[in-house]
């Protein structure tokens, strides 16, 4: 077992977890060994959920790395589209077409679609779902709430080995002879639903849906974990209303979750059943080929219904996780009780309710009735309320704070920028009639990829470096995070800014070239521009990648328990925490989770007690 | 219920978190069925929404249930009360009755599978194969993954089964635990498909 070299002198912590802490015979039933008696079980199939953690972490850095270098394939063709990508050759193999006369070598148009496709799919379900919620819900719920674990170490265990599987199926489909799907992440049908519609809609399509399928057990497994121990595992004094933001955005992710992932898999259900058993749910009369198939009858807004179901509240399964992290380092770092911690929470309740009865605006050109509409942009615009308050109060949070200037918070500064500057142009999209002029061109892959893409990446780069001490134990080096900080957020506005005007202008999305437009062709430099800026951009979180593998074995050491002097609970516990987290008592806690700088003290943690007279923190 | 998890305040001392307390009233197992079953509604619940959507807008093909989907019910509502019946006896320590009723329950469900089996034929006969029409689609869709639901809950019978019979009645925590897990998911696939039946019985012409 891990353990700590410094057991003496006790840390005021610790002394008072003894004193006051809340004795549970944990170690007594020797818990600890039966998880981590060999390598096998400590760190393959682990049910410790720090582990866990780290292995959706691992995972979905891979699978960034995989879902951006194909966005780099296909922004290289967008950009470049007469250079020759024959160097291309050696890795995407047939899918680089040489012309034998000219020995020039392009990408074949149907693997354009699908690098897109498999780029959406990746990043919003394995990187932005999996890695983002999935590691900072495992490390931090038990940690912050004082739990040993979660409340099912063993189902916890089983989400990660779903989502693994997952990957397996859909890494097996970018092999495949036909390519992987090409019908967009949306996977809308016909070109989902029949097999026969592209050279990916066949096998890949398949793949594509076990995939996901799998995908979505991991998601359900892992949220029924999480809402479980938010609400029956929280230690002595956990109130709700004494948990820290970061547990609040991950308990209320979870029940969006859980309400919209099986709505997906009817949907998902019912494609399968249109593909393999001859039913018509999505497919209406319909030729391919010049032949007609015997499909009569089917609705393909009925799928766009049940998928933006879940499609919709999936935005939000992604952003609230990264507004936890932010909310919580912007208080740790700019030494300052969050502001409003009340509202913040009562926002993201807002949020949740509201991204249920907003799906349709996703629709609005699927020839929904345009009364319907004005429901949907009513209750879409309404959003823009809690999402304003929620960016009133972090920067009202670092307002006078003593910010301390380090990655973690630069990265959460950066997320709120982010988060403003992606939600501005969603109130352009919210409204039916503006949307009309704008849908499916660069203004909506600008708009989207800011505010749920690259605020999501923010968040989560905010988490890993503010968390990584307690993960491993060392720091993440400053000076490259701080490197790593001003390429991306120049980076990215370098990037999807220029791509506001594009969309403006009317250049669609998914399109491969666009040399039979000639007013298109004003903006060739442009895109050249956003290709190199993209190239910078990825080089950028390779440095990262690098980063975050040198700190694990060669960081600097951390040395103290609670580094950043933060008042929560996981910095209660050694500096590299054991299965069961505390090594004696579980904390009682005392106070709620956000006392910076009061009454004359910079910080006091949750464990310590209120002194005679004080008034508490949240009561105002 | 007694709280069976290793060291968590079984020493029946006075909490004056009364918070703490209440939140350990459930046992997190049965918390996390219960959620888990809210998220499979979920799912039936996204189908019968999407029958109505389908259905207004035309090409549906009108027909009656077959009688084989009211047995069904019927056997599955019964199924229901030899449960609850053996779950008394259990309470009671009546090592009988608790035993055939369990054995009872595992027979009806198998018997509910069977009359489903018999409705799916009877669609078939009445000229309602799977691709004929989206209405008849639906209903194969939806008693499908439903009697996959079943086919679960007949394996954790299966399961308890074996328990009611190798050992000797003793209803520890951790059995009664087991038990009413066993409950809670058998009465949620029996609700979910008296709520199926229902709602299809209420759209026929």
């Amino acid at each position: 077992m891990a353990t700590v070299d410094i057991k003496s002198p006790k840390t005021q912590e610790e002394q008072l977890i003894e004193t006051l802490g809340f004795d549970d015979h944990f170690h007594d039933h020797h818990e600890g060994d039966k998880y981590r008696s060999n390598f096998i079980n400590t760190y393959v199939f682990s049910m410790d959920h720090k582990i866990i953690a780290k292995q959706f972490l691992i995972t979905g850095m891979i699978w960034a790395l995989i879902g951006a270098m194909m966005s780099l394939v296909f922004r290289l063709q967008l950009g470049f589209p007469e250079e020759s990508m024959a160097w291309l050759k050696p890795v995407l193999g047939k899918w680089i077409i040489i012309n034998p006369e000219t020995g020039m070598g392009t990408l074949s148009q149907d693997f354009y679609y699908a690098l897109v496709t498999m780029h959406g799919t990746i990043l919003v379900f394995f990187v932005l779902t999996a890695g983002l919620s999935g590691t900072f819900s495992n490390l931090l719920i038990p940690l912050q709430l004082g739990a040993r674990d979660m409340a099912s170490p063993f189902l916890n265990m089983l989400s990660y080995w779903f989502f693994f599987m997952s990957s397996l199926v859909m890494m097996y489909s970018l092999f495949l002879s036909t390519g992987p799907f090409s019908g967009g992440w949306t996977a809308y049908p016909p070109l989902s639903a029949l097999p026969q519609a592209s050279s990916g809609s066949g096998t890949g399509m398949t793949l594509w849906i076990l995939s996901l399928t799998l995908f979505v057990v991991s998601v359900l497994l892992g949220g029924i974990n999480y809402i479980t121990t938010v609400l029956n595992l929280r230690t002595k004094g956990m109130s709700l209303w004494r948990m820290p933001l970061t547990i609040w955005a991950f308990f209320v992710t979870a029940i969006i979750g859980l309400l919209s992932f099986p709505v997906l898999v009817s949907g998902f259900l019912l494609l399968m059943f249109d593909r393999g058993m001859g039913t018509s749910f999505y497919l209406s009369e319909i030729f391919v080929g010049g032949q007609a198939l015997d499909h009569v009858g089917g609705s393909p807004i009925l799928y766009q219904h049940l998928f933006w179901f879940l499609g919709h509240p999936e935005v939000y399964i992604i952003i609230l996780p990264a507004m936890g992290l932010v909310s919580e380092v912007l208080s740790v770092q700019s030494r300052k009780p969050i502001f409003g911690y009340k509202a913040m929470v009562f926002s993201i309740l807002a949020i949740a309710f509201l991204s249920f009865i907003v799906w349709a605006h996703h629709m609005f050109m699927s020839g929904v009735n345009p009364f319907i509409s004005n429901f949907f942009v009513v209750f879409t615009l309404i959003i823009a309320v809690p999402s304003a308050v929620k960016v009133f109060n972090w920067i009202t949070t670092l307002y006078g704070g003593n910010i301390r200037f380090n990655a973690a918070s630069m990265f959460a500064i950066g997320f709120v920028s982010m988060f403003i500057s992606g939600g501005l142009t969603g109130i352009f999209l919210g409204n039916s009639a503006i949307d009309i002029q704008q849908h499916d061109t660069y203004f909506v892959v600008a708009h989207f990829h800011i505010v749920m893409g690259i605020a999501a990446f923010f968040g989560m780069f905010a988490g890993i470096y503010n968390w990584f001490p307690k993960m491993y134990g060392r720091f993440m080096n400053e000076t490259l995070g701080k490197i790593h900080f001003w390429g991306t957020i120049i980076g990215a506005y370098a990037i999807f800014w220029p791509m506001h005007y594009i969309g403006m202008a009317g250049v669609p999305r998914r399109y491969y070239k666009f040399d039979t437009f000639t007013s298109f062709s004003q903006f060739d430099d442009m895109n050249k521009f956003i290709t190199i800026a993209a190239i910078i951009t990825f080089s950028f979180q390779v440095l990262f990648v690098v980063n975050f593998f040198y700190s694990i074995w060669k960081g600097k050491k951390v040395t103290t328990q609670n580094p950043w002097g933060a008042t929560t609970l996981e910095w209660t516990t050694p500096i590299r925490p054991g299965h069961g987290n505390w090594e004696g008592k579980l904390p009682t806690v005392q106070r709620w989770a956000y006392d910076y700088g009061k009454d004359g003290k910079e910080f006091v943690t949750q464990v310590t007690p209120m002194a005679e007279g004080e008034v508490s923190g949240d009561d105002h | 219920m007694e709280r069976t998890i290793p060291g968590k305040y079984q020493n029946g001392k006075e909490d004056r978190f009364a918070n703490n307390l209440n939140r350990n009233k459930i046992h997190p197992q049965k918390f996390a069925l219960l959620v888990a079953c809210g998220s499979i509604m979920m799912m039936f619940a996204a189908w019968t929404s999407a029958y109505l959507v389908r259905k207004a807008a035309g090409n549906w093909l009108e027909f009656q249930l077959p009688p084989a989907f009211v047995l069904s019910t019927v056997v599955i509502l019964l199924s229901s009360l030899t449960l609850h019946a053996s779950y008394r006896a259990f309470l009671k320590s009546q090592e009988k009755q608790y035993r055939y009723l369990l054995l009872g329950t595992l027979a009806l469900g198998f018997v509910f599978l069977f009359c489903q089996y018999r409705g799916w034929t009877a669609l078939s006969q009445m000229g309602i194969e799977i691709g004929t029409n989206p209405s008849g689609s639906f209903v194969y869709v939806l008693s499908y993954v439903h009697a996959a639901h079943i086919v679960g809950g007949l394996a954790v019978l299966a399961v308890a089964c074996l328990h009611a019979f190798a050992q000797k009645l003793n209803p520890t925590p951790k059995r009664k635990l087991r038990f009413e897990l066993t409950f809670i998911y058998w009465h949620f696939v029996d609700l979910l498909w008296v709520y199926l039946f229902l709602f299809l019985l209420s759209q026929q012409a």
